[in-house]
């Protein structure tokens, strides 16, 4: 509809036990994550566009280019995309090089720089190795590069870092920042963890038994208060921030956004540098008034907006406004009826801790 | 026997067809046949009333029983099982995931067979090119059947041993049994040695 939209995806499909139906415009920037619960259908979606699966019922286009649809089946190896595994799925008969060169020889796109390629990844000093001789998360790296040498016009990624332990987790994860800021593509990123998405994810389809429940950018779904985003008990909510100051002495950088400032572990970041900050709901309390005495230093004002019940039953959700920015704070019932909280009603909010996302 | 074993392995490691079955139960049959049944089906088939026979004399290359050429085909027949079978379990270890990674990164289907595929089975490749030349060397029934041992063009070792032994020269039987023995030992030998260098 939009005239940003550069993928169309409408697929129906049934089988026993399970059901894909969704109806999506994607952009054409950054990264976009299906986002659910495993058997939400995220997987077979990206399949479907990826052409790996046959839904039945379809129409896809691709910049205005129909990829499938009644009488329409371009098959998966002329489509010009990248994909990446859960498992690395790297070719065994072949080294590290003929792996990457593997796509990089057939593409008619447009050959990306395999030098830049290599370096952005970290893989130059296994060009010669085995692909038995990886860890999980050297050959990740190495799917990578090899899907994006085959010159994609989009990336897809299928929960690549879910095969992983939680070390190497750590480890690939800048890496796919990188890619976030360094590549002229789109991703499609599919993704069962909250964590991951808050930190990679520009745009979020969210995905419940097959249908996407919502669709749009990653600050605004996870400030809403209807979604199970919200439930998650990791659930934090997205806020793009300017970084202001760094403190050297207390090893603090100040972000500034529209609703205020708050400061976050120092990291080396220039100034004027446009970051994302997450803030989990429950690090997320509520005073009436400024409270002086206390250890927490990101204190500022902001607006009840509305509420929800939690999971638990002893926890509330509560959504503020924070100058146009939204906020979510995970408080007990109890709470609320000892500080008899209001909607409109203009409190003070603390904040113990603040992820700084680049 | 490999050109016609491996695209039939291949399509029946990968096709969802009904009639995958009935097809992998004929090509099987020879395991459990006795020889000298399949021989004699295929001597009436390529005899000169058979629809085989009828074939092969339109297209101007006379009768094969009883030549090279009819030799040939029938081993080929009845060692089929000893090749498809190896490469078929191959192509069935090597499963779908490497083949799409291969067509996301534009590799058409041949394309994917002739350079994922093939290099992947290679281990069964080996063992059906073994298994199906050593067993083929120590075939007797069939060859009886068609091959009627006429010397120096249709008569195999096996065939000679029998009829050494039938004329009780139990000597020259000895010095053929026995390199046949030692031959299929160092064949088994030399494949168990190659498998291992090619495991990773």
């Amino acid at each position: 509809m939009n005239s940003t939209a550069f993928i169309e995806a409408r697929f129906r499909m049934t089988y026993p036990g399970f059901s894909l139906d969704v109806d999506l415009q994607l952009p054409a920037r950054g990264i976009t994550a299906f986002f659910g619960p495993s058997g939400s259908g995220k997987t077979t979606l990206l399949r479907c566009i990826a052409g790996l699966e046959r839904a039945p019922e379809a129409r896809l286009s691709f910049k205005g280019e129909i990829w499938q649809d009644g009488k329409t089946f371009l098959p998966t190896h002329r489509r010009p995309i990248g994909y990446v595994f859960q498992e690395a799925n790297l070719f065994a008969h072949l080294d590290v090089s003929g792996n990457l060169d593997f796509g990089a020889r057939r593409t008619t796109g447009k050959p990306r720089d395999r030098g830049m390629i290599i370096e952005l990844l970290g893989i130059g000093h296994l060009l010669d190795r085995g692909v038995q001789a990886l860890s999980g998360g050297e050959r990740q790296r190495v799917a990578i590069a090899r899907a994006l040498l085959a010159a994609p016009e989009v990336l897809l990624m299928d929960e690549p870092l879910a095969a992983l332990e939680r070390e190497r987790k750590r480890e690939i994860l800048p890496y796919l920042e990188r890619l976030h800021d360094e590549l002229d593509i789109p991703i499609l990123y599919v993704s069962h963890d909250f964590d991951e998405v808050t930190r990679l994810a520009d745009h979020l389809v969210l995905l419940e038994k097959g249908r996407a429940v919502a669709c749009g950018p990653l600050g605004e779904l996870t400030a809403r208060l209807d979604l199970p985003l919200a439930q998650d008990p990791d659930a934090a909510v997205v806020i793009a921030a300017t970084v202001a100051a760094h403190d050297e002495k207390y090893h603090l950088t100040r972000l500034d956004f529209s609703g205020g400032s708050v400061h976050a572990g120092l990291k080396e970041l220039p100034l004027g540098h446009q970051a994302r900050i997450a803030i989990h709901a429950r690090d997320v309390s509520i005073a009436l008034s400024s409270v002086e005495d206390t250890s927490i230093v990101n204190r500022m004002q902001a607006v009840i907006r509305g509420f929800a019940n939690a999971r638990h039953p002893a926890h509330l959700l509560v959504r503020l406004d924070l100058g146009g920015n939204a906020l979510l704070a995970r408080i007990t019932h109890r709470s609320r009826d000892h500080l008899d909280l209001r909607e409109g009603q203009t409190v003070w909010v603390q904040i113990k801790t603040v992820a700084l996302i680049d | 026997m490999l050109l016609l074993g491996t695209p039939l392995a291949w399509w029946l490691a990968r096709t969802r067809s009904a009639w995958r079955r009935p097809v992998s139960a004929v090509v099987t049959l020879p395991l459990v046949l006795p020889p000298t049944v399949l021989g004699f089906y295929l001597l009436i088939a390529m005899g000169p009333d058979g629809p085989a026979g009828r074939l092969t004399q339109a297209l101007g290359i006379g009768l094969l029983p009883f030549t090279f050429a009819g030799l040939v085909v029938a081993s080929l027949i009845y060692s089929l099982p000893f090749a498809v079978q190896p490469i078929q379990q191959a192509f069935e270890a090597i499963g779908r995931q490497p083949l799409e990674a291969a067509a996301t990164l534009r590799a058409s289907p041949l394309d994917a067979f002739f350079y994922v595929a093939l290099p992947l089975a290679r281990p069964g490749l080996l063992t059906a090119t073994v298994m199906s030349f050593a067993h083929t060397v120590g075939e007797f029934g069939v060859v009886l059947m068609i091959g009627g041992s006429i010397p120096d063009k249709t008569r195999v070792l096996s065939m000679q041993i029998y009829d050494h032994v039938e004329a009780l020269e139990y000597a020259q039987s000895h010095w053929l049994a026995a390199g046949m023995l030692v031959f299929s030992f160092a064949v088994m030998l030399l494949l168990t040695l190659f498998k291992r260098e090619s495991r990773p």
